[in-house]
């Protein structure tokens, strides 16, 4: 388990002065797996950019266990604080476990040896992932899964007790979403690791979410269990759109079916 | 131990020694290369012969050949080699493109520009052309990258801005030369193409300041320079400074292109070719550089003695490794228009 606490004060930041994030107050549940939704263009990849530094805020800060993140030196504050960006890119050729390997970046110097911790953090990442099998085949010749799941166990060989996830599980089709997610499920109950995630499905963000986020114009809309956060009246602010929510008979998380101009039973069409 | 682990560890071992075998065996072809342009020429000097005028002996018939001669020719080959293999792909790998290399996006011709100038219309010679041409060359790869800003640095944007400012300047050096009055073609040669023609043992103090001064500070660079290779943003969340790191890069990459284009001239390709042909023998275990600046070194090695020896007249380096790296260029871009854009 760990106690390291993420917080985002006041926050606001954009691209080319244009304002996206207005000034957001949230403070990640440690340990936990929180989703942050939304419709396209209200901020949640900003969100997450500004969270993992990639992006400077313009107002407010990120603080990390009280210290803020654009005043920690990038290696150490690189061994709490992971993330996956949306669109990493494989050097042609690379293998499994070199590309892996690279996770271990943050931990070490320009003159230190490589280590039998260094091996051990790859072995697990790569165990964890079910991807040892693939560890000596090129990255370029996997499917959209495996290479996910290789890119997440990079993540993993960071050891970083914080994990930020931009849209895991876009252009997976459904089987390895779940994959994927189960995956940083387990992640989350066997090492206490902090998960927080951009998902564009809001029922698998449901099913998945210990906390769920949902933003709309660069500000948090609502915040707390998928119970509560997953409503008819939050799908009609955030994203707009008639819909129903029930329960999910499998997980008895809420389950939001959305309401068209088309092919609806009866009375309830829009 | 797991045996999981084992096979990790065996893995790795494995890939650290094909990567070191590889640079051995760069090592051992340009060091047979550097002998071959002491010994063979147009005359045979006997190995033993050539040892013994690098020990400072007077051999009848050999020292001058050798000594005054191959030597320089040899030395200067082989650092500006080194200088073009480093630089180029530094900027390959920092900008994750084979076409970002300083010879195509006009760091090249921007030293050469500024050498020529110094040269021909003020009429400057030795160290302080190398200094100007090394402030020319920053400036250009400073002009280069601010041109190509908008939202970071695009790839392609970067190389289209480049390529414009590399014919500009070129056009600029045969400008100058064109206008001084008694030019020798040998002489407007190196700055076309690039030569060793010429070549004294003194042009290596430049090369060998430029080697050391930058070349360190690009391999404290190298393992963050790797992280690049993942993408601007993974790099970030690795805890590199991407920006920093990019800095340290350009300029020292810059510095020791600029250095070897005011001694030789721009010698074509060979910042181009390197890195590729690298990667191709090393693939994708650890950094380029090293292999690299090898594989340049006996491009520059290999294209003179070609160039010298080989061919039935006499031609300048640049004129070989040009042979060699258009048709490279031609397949790059012609697979650069089959993938649409991503190399």
């Amino acid at each position: 388990m760990t106690d390291h606490t993420l917080v985002a004060t006041g926050l606001s930041a954009g691209y080319d002065g244009k304002t996206i994030l207005h000034g957001l107050d949230l403070a990640i549940p440690t340990g936990r797996i929180t989703i942050i939704v939304g419709a396209n263009a209200c901020g949640k990849s900003t969100f997450l950019r500004t969270l993992s530094r990639l992006l400077v805020p313009t107002k407010g800060h990120v603080l990390l266990d009280g210290a803020s993140i654009h005043r920690t030196p990038a290696r150490q504050l690189a061994r709490t604080l992971g993330l996956l960006p949306q669109a990493p890119i494989a050097p042609e050729g690379i293998t499994v476990a070199d590309l892996v390997s690279r996770g271990r970046h943050p931990h070490k110097s320009l003159f230190s040896r490589w280590t039998r911790k260094d091996d051990e953090a790859i072995d697990s990442a790569l165990a964890a992932t079910k991807t040892f099998d693939l560890a000596e085949r090129p990255v370029d010749e996997l499917s959209g899964g495996q290479r996910q799941r290789v890119w997440i166990a990079m993540a993993l060989a960071q050891e970083t007790d914080i994990l930020l996830l931009d849209e895991p599980t876009t252009f997976l089709d459904i089987h390895h979403q779940i994959e994927v997610l189960d995956l940083l499920t387990d992640l989350n109950r066997a090492r206490g690791t902090t998960i927080v995630m951009v998902l564009h499905d809001l029922n698998l963000a449901a099913r998945y979410a210990d906390v769920l986020v949902a933003m709309t114009g660069g500000q948090i809309h609502a915040f707390g269990p998928p119970g509560e956060v997953l409503t008819e009246d939050m799908v009609r602010t955030v994203f707009g759109l008639e819909s129903r929510v029930i329960a999910d008979p499998l997980s008895h998380c809420p389950m939001m079916l959305p309401i068209g101009r088309h092919r609806m039973a009866g009375h309830e069409a829009a | 131990m797991s045996p999981t682990l084992e096979r990790l560890v065996r893995h790795r071992t494995r890939r650290t020694r094909r990567r070191w075998t590889v640079i051995c065996g760069f090592l051992a072809l340009a060091v047979f290369l550097f002998g071959l342009t002491l010994s063979v020429g147009q005359s045979v000097v006997a190995p033993r012969d050539v040892l013994r005028v690098l020990a400072g002996e007077p051999v009848p018939g050999a020292s001058f050949v050798v000594g005054q001669l191959r030597l320089p020719r040899a030395v200067l080959a082989t650092l500006a080699g080194v200088c073009f293999g480093l630089g180029g792909a530094a900027f390959q790998t920092m900008l994750r493109n084979p076409l970002a290399s300083p010879d195509i996006i006009g760091i090249t011709s921007g030293a050469g520009a500024a050498a020529v100038f110094a040269i021909v219309v003020l009429q400057m010679s030795g160290p302080i052309v190398s200094l100007l041409a090394v402030g020319a060359g920053l400036c250009v790869a400073l002009a280069v990258y601010g041109l190509s800003f908008r939202n970071g640095v695009g790839g392609t944007r970067l190389i289209l801005v480049g390529i414009g400012v590399s014919t500009m300047l070129q056009s600029v050096i045969a400008y100058l030369l064109s206008t001084a009055p008694s030019w020798s073609l040998q002489e407007a040669m190196r700055w076309l193409t690039g030569s060793v023609n010429g070549a004294q043992l003194q042009q290596a103090l430049p090369l060998l300041l430029a080697i050391g001064l930058f070349g360190s500070l690009l391999l404290s660079r190298v393992r963050d320079l790797e992280a690049l290779r993942l993408g601007d943003e993974t790099a970030s969340a690795l805890g590199v400074q991407v920006n920093r790191t990019r800095m340290t890069v350009i300029v020292s990459a810059v510095g020791m292109i600029a250095a070897a284009t005011a001694i030789t001239g721009p010698i074509a390709f060979v910042a181009f070719l390197s890195g590729p042909i690298a990667a191709r023998i090393v693939r994708a275990s650890g950094s380029l550089l090293l292999p690299a600046a090898l594989v340049g070194a006996i491009l520059v090695l290999a294209g003179d003695y070609a160039g010298q020896v080989l061919l039935p007249s006499r031609y300048p380096v640049g004129v070989i490794t040009g042979a060699l790296g258009a048709p490279y260029l031609l397949l790059l871009i012609v697979r650069v228009n089959r993938t649409g854009g991503s190399l």
